[in-house]
Formats: C-alpha cells, sequence, structure tokens
C-alpha cells in the first residue's frame, strides 16, 4: 500500500510536467503508467528514442521524479472519497491512496472503419510507429500513411527516416482547410519551424490532401489500398497501412470516478481541477491539443495540486496560445462527412465481437447495441468501436463500471492488509 | 408515433416478463402494446442477471413454477435465434462437505419423486464433470434438463416473431399512472386498453404502493474468453450455511458458461435501505454525476448501482475456493442488477389488488428468466379465466398483499 | 540495443533484440497473425497501445497476453492463435 501525496495517473508530456512541477513544490508525487518508460505516446520509449529538444528537456526534468514511477502498471479501478487507486502490474497487485490526483490519462488513435481495415498489416498511426520502435522492422517495406492529423507527417517522416519506403501520406482534410492552418503556422514561429524540419525529412513522399483510403485488400494478409483523391480512385500495393483519424481521449478512468464531461472531454475549470476537488486533469483527456497545450496543462494542474497556486497563474497566458494553436488543429483537420459512408453494410465495426454495420444501423442507441449485438462487450470494452460509433451514428457511450482495463480477477479482490504476490 | 391508440391490452415493461406476457396475449388474438421507459427491450434486471432456465426446489409452489416454465423453454429452444445464445449445459449443485452432500441427496430424491431427470455425482464423477473445480469436493448433483440463455436476446425474440402476431411496442415512454381506462405517459400520453399488466420488476411499486415489492441487489463479473473451462452452471450449496436469507448481504458461488467460452460469475444478494426503485444499472447518457459516495453506509450503497467493492472482492473469493484457477484470469467487465424481491420469495401474478383490470406480473427475484414463459402462460390463463397447467393460487397477489398491507 | 535473446514462437526457436516487444517478436517470427477473431479472421496488431486487443497471444501460461504491451524476455514461449 503506497501513500502520496499527489498521484499523477500517465506519464506522457501532461504527466510528466505535473509531476515535475508538483514535486518541484514539495509534494511527494507517484507517477503511474502503464508503458516501460515514460513519454506516453508522442514521446514513446523516453530517452532511448527521442531526440528532439523539448523530449529530451522534459525527459531530463522528469529523471528526479522517476524513481516514484510506477510503470507497466494498469488503474485497473479508482473511488473518490477517500481517493483510491487500484492497479495491477504483471506480477503483483497494489493500491495507492493520494491525497490528490492528476489525471493525464492521453488519448487514443480514433479508428473509423473501412472494408478491409481488420487485415492482418493494417494498424493505426501511432499504432505502427509504437510497434515499429518496439522493435518491427520496417525497412524496405512500402507503407501507405492516411487518415488525418499532424501525426500522420510526423510518423511518415519517422518511418522514411528508418528505412521505410513511404509511399504516400493521404490526408482527408481538404486543401482549403490546410491553408487556413498554413497561415496559423506563420503565427507560430516555433511551429514553423518544427515545420521546416518536418518537410525536409519528407521530401519525396507525396502529401496528398481530399484524400483518404476506401479499402484495404488481401487474402488474409494486407496487399494493397485503394485511395479516393479529388480526382480520381486508384490502387497502392503496400506491405503496412498505418490509418487512423487523429485522437479521442481516454475518459474512462475520470468516469469512473465522477468527473463532469464536457461532451467527449473531461470538464475543467482554469485550474485544470475537475468537478471533484481533489482531482485534475491536464492533456489530451481534457482537450485534444497536441504536445505543447499538454505541457503547460500539466505544469499548471502539477502546481495547483501541490498549492502553488500563483505559480500556475503565471501559465495562464502560455496556456492559451497553445490553446489557440490547438483550437486551429482541430478545426483544420475536423473530420469530413464523406467518412460515414466508408463502411459497407458488412463491414465489421465491433473487432471484439465481429460486429457488422448493418447489425449497428438496426439498433438506436449504444446500450441497444451492447445488450442486443454484442458491440462493445468485447475486452476492448468498447475503446475502438466506441469512437467509431460516435462519429458513424452519433451515440454516446454509457456509464462505466470497474474494470477500466480486463483485470485479473485476483486483482478485484485485493486486500491491502496482504500484498498480493501472484507470481507463485 | 402510437397509432391508433386504443388496445386490447397495454403492458407496461419490456423485460423478459413483459415480454413473455405480450407474446402469450398477442398469440391468443389480442392487440398488445409493450410500453418500456428505457430505448432498449430486456435492459433492465433482464440484462443484467445470469440467464440460468433453472429447476428449484425451495417449495412447491417454487419447483411447480420453475418445471412448467422449463417446459415451455424447451418446447421454445428450437425456435430461439443464435443471438438468444441458448445452451443446454445442465446445472451442477457442488457440495463441499457431507453436510451439502446429504442436501444432494434430499434433492435428488426430491426431484426424482416429481420425475426431473437428476443424477448424484462422487468426488471422481464432479471431477471428471468439472476438471477445473478444486479437490476436494465431496460431489454434486446434475440437473441436466438445465440450460442457460443469453437474456436480453430471448427478450427481444420474444416481442418480435415474424410468424406470430405484431406486438406493437413503444420505447422511451415511462407509465405514470395507471386506471382502469388505460394508462397515461410521462410526456402526457393516454393510451386505452382493455387491461393492463404491470411486468417493471423492482419499480413494481411506484405505480402500485400497496404490492410489496424491494429491489435486491446484485453483481456479476464477466471473463474473457475461456472456452471448455466450465461446463455446466456451478451452483455451491454452502448457501445453507452462509445464509441466502431474505434479509441480511450474502453471497454465494455461481459460475455459467456463455457460449462465447466467457465465464459469467456470481452472485451476491443485498437489500437496500430505501423501497424506492434504484434506477436502471446500466443507465444511458454520461458519467453520472459527481455525487460524493458515502461509503460509512453499507445500506445506502446497496441502493445504487455501484459496484460495491467490499462485497465483489467476497464474491470473486468464493468464487476462487471452488475454481482457483479463476483468480490469474481476466475480468473483463463487472455490473449491478436489481432482483424484485417479494417476502415470501413467490412472484405476483395475478389481479393487482384494488384493481379491476390491472394485473401483476412482477416479483420473480433470481428467477425472473426462468418463469418468464410460465408467468405469461398463467398470466393468459387468469385474463382468459380457464385454468392453468398448475394451481395458480400460490402467486396470486391478493392474499399476500392484503397481508402486508 | 545490439544484445539478443532466444524466445520460442508457436513451438520454434527465434532470435530477437532485447528490448524488443512481443508483438515486434512475433513478426520477426515470421508470424503475421496474432489471433483469429470469433467470425474466424485473422488478426493482428492495430493500435500499438493495449487499447484494441486484437494483438493477443498466449505467454507461456497467460491467456489473452497484449503482446504490444510486452517486452521480450529469454525462454518465453508465445502462442499465436
Amino acid at each position: 500500500m503506497m501513500g502520496c501525496d499527489i498521484a499523477v495517473i500517465g506519464a506522457g508530456p501532461a504527466g510528466m510536467a505535473a509531476a515535475v512541477r508538483a514535486q518541484e513544490s514539495g509534494a511527494r508525487v507517484a507517477v503511474l503508467d502503464d508503458n516501460p518508460t515514460a513519454g506516453g505516446q508522442i514521446w514513446r520509449g523516453g530517452e532511448r528514442t527521442q531526440t528532439g529538444a523539448l523530449a529530451r528537456r522534459w525527459l531530463e526534468k522528469f529523471k528526479s521524479v522517476d524513481q516514484f514511477a510506477i510503470t507497466n502498471c494498469s488503474v485497473v479501478s479508482a473511488e473518490v472519497d477517500p481517493l483510491k487507486l487500484l492497479l495491477e502490474t504483471s506480477d503483483r497487485t497494489e493500491i495507492v491512496r493520494p491525497q490528490k490526483i492528476v489525471l493525464a490519462t492521453g488519448a487514443r488513435e480514433m479508428f473509423l472503419p473501412f472494408p478491409g481495415w481488420t487485415l492482418p498489416g493494417v494498424m493505426g498511426v501511432g499504432g505502427l510507429q509504437a510497434i515499429a520502435k518496439s522493435g518491427l522492422p520496417i525497412e524496405g517495406k512500402k507503407i501507405v500513411v492516411a487518415g488525418s492529423g499532424p501525426l500522420l507527417l510526423a510518423v511518415a517522416a519517422h518511418l522514411k527516416r528508418h528505412g521505410a519506403q513511404v509511399k504516400l501520406i493521404a490526408e482527408q482534410a481538404s486543401r482549403g482547410a490546410l491553408a487556413g492552418f498554413a497561415l496559423q503556422l506563420l503565427r507560430s514561429p516555433g511551429k514553423l519551424f518544427q515545420a521546416g524540419g518536418l518537410q525536409l525529412s519528407l521530401m519525396g513522399i507525396p502529401y496528398l490532401q481530399d484524400c483518404w483510403v476506401t479499402e484495404a485488400h488481401g487474402d488474409g494478409q494486407l496487399k494493397s489500398v485503394t485511395l479516393r483523391g479529388a480526382s480520381k480512385t486508384w490502387t497502392e500495393e503496400c506491405d503496412y497501412a498505418a490509418v487512423a483519424y487523429g485522437l479521442y481521449p481516454n475518459t474512462e478512468l475520470a468516469a469512473l470516478l465522477g468527473c463532469k464531461m464536457f461532451g467527449a472531454v473531461v470538464a475543467v475549470n482554469e485550474l485544470q481541477r475537475t468537478s471533484i476537488s481533489n482531482v485534475y486533469c491536464a492533456g489530451e483527456s481534457s482537450g485534444i491539443g497536441g504536445v505543447d497545450l499538454a505541457l503547460v496543462e500539466g505544469e499548471i494542474a502539477g502546481y495547483a495540486a501541490a498549492g502553488q497556486e500563483p505559480a500556475a497563474r503565471k501559465l495562464f497566458g502560455a496556456r492559451k496560445r497553445a490553446q489557440a494553436f490547438a483550437n486551429a488543429l482541430n478545426s483544420a483537420f475536423a473530420l469530413r462527412s464523406e467518412l460515414r459512408t466508408l463502411p459497407r453494410p458488412e463491414t465489421f465495426v465491433c473487432r471484439c465481437e465481429d460486429v457488422t454495420f448493418k447489425r449497428l444501423q438496426s439498433v438506436s442507441s449504444f446500450r441497444a447495441a451492447k445488450l442486443h449485438t454484442r458491440c462493445g462487450m468485447g475486452p476492448c470494452q468498447g475503446k475502438v468501436c466506441g469512437p467509431a460509433a460516435d462519429f458513424l451514428v452519433g451515440w454516446r457511450t454509457e456509464s462505466i463500471r470497474p474494470p477500466v482495463f480486463p483485470a485479473r480477477l485476483g486483482t478485484l479482490t485485493f486486500d491491502e492488509t496482504e500484498q498480493q504476490d501472484i507470481a507463485k | 408515433m402510437v397509432t391508433p391508440r386504443s388496445y386490447d391490452c397495454v403492458v407496461v415493461g419490456a423485460g423478459i416478463v413483459g415480454a413473455a406476457c405480450a407474446r402469450e396475449l398477442a398469440n391468443a388474438g389480442l392487440k398488445v402494446l409493450v410500453c418500456e421507459k428505457t430505448d432498449v427491450i430486456g435492459g433492465g434486471a433482464t440484462a443484467a442477471g445470469m440467464g440460468h432456465l433453472a429447476v428449484m426446489d425451495d417449495s412447491e409452489p417454487q419447483f411447480a413454477l420453475t418445471s412448467f416454465s422449463q417446459r415451455l423453454w424447451r418446447e421454445l429452444s428450437p425456435q430461439l435465434p443464435p443471438d438468444a445464445e441458448y445452451l443446454p449445459c445442465g446445472s451442477l449443485w457442488v457440495a463441499a462437505d457431507e453436510e451439502e452432500f446429504q442436501e444432494v441427496e434430499r434433492k435428488y430424491r426430491f426431484y426424482t419423486e416429481r420425475r426431473i431427470p437428476v443424477e448424484i455425482l462422487d468426488a471422481q464423477q464432479l471431477h471428471e464433470a468439472e476438471p477445473n473445480l478444486r479437490g476436494g469436493l465431496v460431489g454434486g448433483l446434475l440437473m441436466s434438463a438445465d440450460s442457460v440463455c443469453y437474456p436480453p436476446c430471448a427478450a427481444k425474440y420474444l416481442t418480435e416473431q415474424p410468424d406470430s402476431p405484431a406486438i406493437e411496442i413503444l420505447l422511451g415512454k415511462k407509465v405514470v399512472q395507471m386506471s382502469e381506462s388505460g394508462v397515461k405517459l410521462d410526456d402526457g400520453a393516454l393510451l386505452s386498453a382493455g387491461f393492463t399488466v404491470l411486468a417493471t420488476g423492482c419499480a413494481a411499486a411506484e405505480l402500485a404502493p400497496e404490492i410489496e415489492v424491494r429491489p435486491r441487489k446484485g453483481h456479476l463479473v464477466i471473463t474473457d474468453r475461456y472456452p471448455g473451462f466450465v461446463r455446466h452452471q456451478l451452483i455451491e450449496l454452502g448457501y445453507l450455511k452462509s445464509a441466502h436469507s431474505t434479509s441480511s448481504d450474502s453471497i454465494a458461488f455461481n459460475a455459467q458458461p456463455r457460449i462465447t467460452g466467457q465465464i459469467l460469475l456470481g452472485s451476491s444478494r443485498q437489500f437496500g435501505t430505501s423501497k424506492q426503485q434504484p434506477g436502471n444499472a446500466l443507465r444511458d447518457g454520461s458519467a453520472r454525476a459527481d455525487e460524493v459516495i458515502d461509503q460509512t453506509s453499507l445500506g445506502s450503497r446497496a441502493d445504487t448501482p455501484q459496484i460495491d467493492a467490499h462485497i465483489l472482492a467476497r464474491m470473486l473469493q468464493r468464487a476462487f475456493e471452488y475454481m482457483p484457477a479463476l483468480e490469474r484470469m481476466s475480468g473483463i467487465r463487472t455490473w449491478t442488477g436489481f432482483r424484485a424481491a417479494t417476502p415470501d420469495k413467490l412472484p405476483l401474478i395475478g389481479l393487482c389488488p384494488g384493481y379491476k383490470n390491472v394485473y401483476l406480473a412482477t416479483g420473480h427475484e433470481g428467477l425472473g428468466i426462468s418463469t418468464s414463459l410460465a408467468t405469461g402462460r398463467l398470466l393468459l390463463d387468469i385474463v382468459l379465466d380457464r385454468d392453468s397447467a398448475i394451481a395458480r393460487e400460490p402467486y396470486s397477489p391478493d392474499k399476500r398483499c392484503a397481508l402486508h398491507a | 540495443m545490439h544484445e539478443t535473446i532466444e524466445i520460442f514462437v508457436n513451438g520454434r526457436a527465434v532470435r530477437v533484440a532485447a528490448g524488443m516487444s512481443v508483438a515486434a517478436a512475433v513478426f520477426v517470427a515470421g508470424e503475421h497473425i496474432f489471433r483469429t477473431s470469433v467470425t474466424g479472421e485473422p488478426r493482428a496488431a492495430l493500435c500499438g497501445m493495449g487499447i484494441c486487443f486484437e494483438c493477443r497471444v498466449t505467454i507461456d501460461d497467460q491467456h489473452h497476453a497484449r503482446s504490444c504491451q510486452i517486452v521480450v524476455k529469454p525462454g518465453i514461449k508465445v502462442q499465436t492463435s
């Protein structure tokens, strides 16, 4: 059983920033993350893999907190009043009792179903990058990167740098929307510099706008994808297709605690505090907005949770600037309505339970879908099909029960008076 | 969007009991409307519980109702669609010591006398039947005619049989008032009905305050897929000692194999302090309001759909005592539900006291799925004023409600 | 990461880089199917971050292990299905 002042859940940029500032302010901080190292998704692999200046700066700062981090742990359940977190690692279960919590649970990629999307070889954009970073050989492989968002560019650049043959990037956003965003970049010199660097990395890879994948082909394994562009439809041979349509916030733990939501994200006040007085939230889970916004929100949450309000307030200006950029980003990459017509009636929307689009259309709510078609009843508990159904047919997901992630049944019986070590 | 608005019968509640009643009435030629306050058929207790189709022997009336209903389920089973997940896996009552084994023998005699197929298993046979049960158990009673199903889809099927007369279903509308001429909805609309059937489970007291039906909370857990790990519906006989009584909190080991290979684990029973209906266990919409949960009062906890970590832990620990391998297996979801419990453990089937044309079909506690079909048949018999295959009197509301008035 | 270790994928011995994820190791071993869906489709890793459960394999005696979240250890036996 662990006691601490502040538990930070998630060691991505927001979580790292919150932990660092909270610790600097004198709080005892514990950081919980389900990956082997800090960095979250965007800085996956931590120091071993990150070369950008911003990433290295924060990873370096985080070293002073790192010793209090529990990695490879899954927070499966949480309670308020008093705060209590139930978490499991591969060989043990633990309970953490913090005074305050900072939720920095980030976001996951948004997948939209299309014919053939379940073929082995079709992955997410961040997904392919993550698996490549964890050892998947990509040198010489033909890869199509598609979907939406700046992540497509960053991932394509990474893949190319590591020897992959990135055939093209297909961005569903229109030329007009992206032109507006480019103007916004001009207002942020730092961003422009980053974009310039990105341009150099991407030389030679066609960046096609108004373009998306309509079908993936293969016999048990991906062989090619069909793309629809502004003026034509054609097929590209590829070994892997990295396809994802932006990000969707991870708010399950917040919902379990009882935090009020603002649409699909956790509602927070100017100090990044949720509707529960000792629970804060920062980063993508309080609104998709990118790294810079996540960092400053994390700093504000860390200071605020540690009682350092003036220090938090000093950052409001920086947050406002980052938020403006984030707004421009989200507006530029908004998903177009044609993407709702991608799935065929027989296309699976729920991959865990193989529920087709046609079956989903025969029911009237996500709850009815769960109970009558099993959609969302599989191990992912709606984390993949929920956002897709939200986009396709406008359903809101419903109230959440523990465990937030599948957990060992033994974990759910954990009694803190005896440590449970199941590596028997 | 309901036209015309005049029916022979309005059934309030589209759980499995309401669906079964509607099906019987429609098959008899009546024009039936089912009115459901949520937007899902079979979304309340029907969705929350184990779809165990069992014969039980706590009392003669309970036996009569469950065995009659099981016959009806068996007749219906060939027509059930695949998503109703009907699985004739049988039940196995597990005895951990000699006292419980004597109960096995008593049940064997009871059921044999009444021509229910049962078989006594000794320790070795029990192990062969269920290898993942721990060693050291004494034996068990196999009831091979028992089966399981997935109730929300079974309920949906009952309301939508393509070859049967149509039942009209009105979703998302709550009945707020009953009268001799029909019902009134929460939007003010009036539906005219020859008679009304109240099948709203533990919400029944809202519309008929004089009846005594209280919510009895239960917890369940479902695992990831482990095909073949459990083969029968398993129930412990230890409840004899741990008192699955009518008053206190209790847990008992129950494990059910689903056709998917997932294992459904239960069971728990808690009474809340309030007679009010606690609300649908899985309400639509976004996260619940940020109410502060009072953990000092277990009683108030039992009124909410919230998972009670202590009860869940006890329930799972009990399960590990019978099937130790469960401890390392993956649980993907937990939830709660509310059974409709009456003081004497028998459902209320028949005319509602104080009404000439309102009928009750509620109070089924943990046997709602099992006895839904028989309930529908009995209700039809009552409406048509004809004899039933079994004596109806034990389920009649009038005497029992008068006792508690 | 130059150190390599030996693991077993579907019964075959494979040398992989230490620090690699089990998911990547499955690909390195030449397998491209991780699991079979409930209607019999072949499936492989999708999200790379432990959310989608498509990369599930059996590692030693643990079923339903999310291979993209697990680092290889010497001697582990990985089974796809």
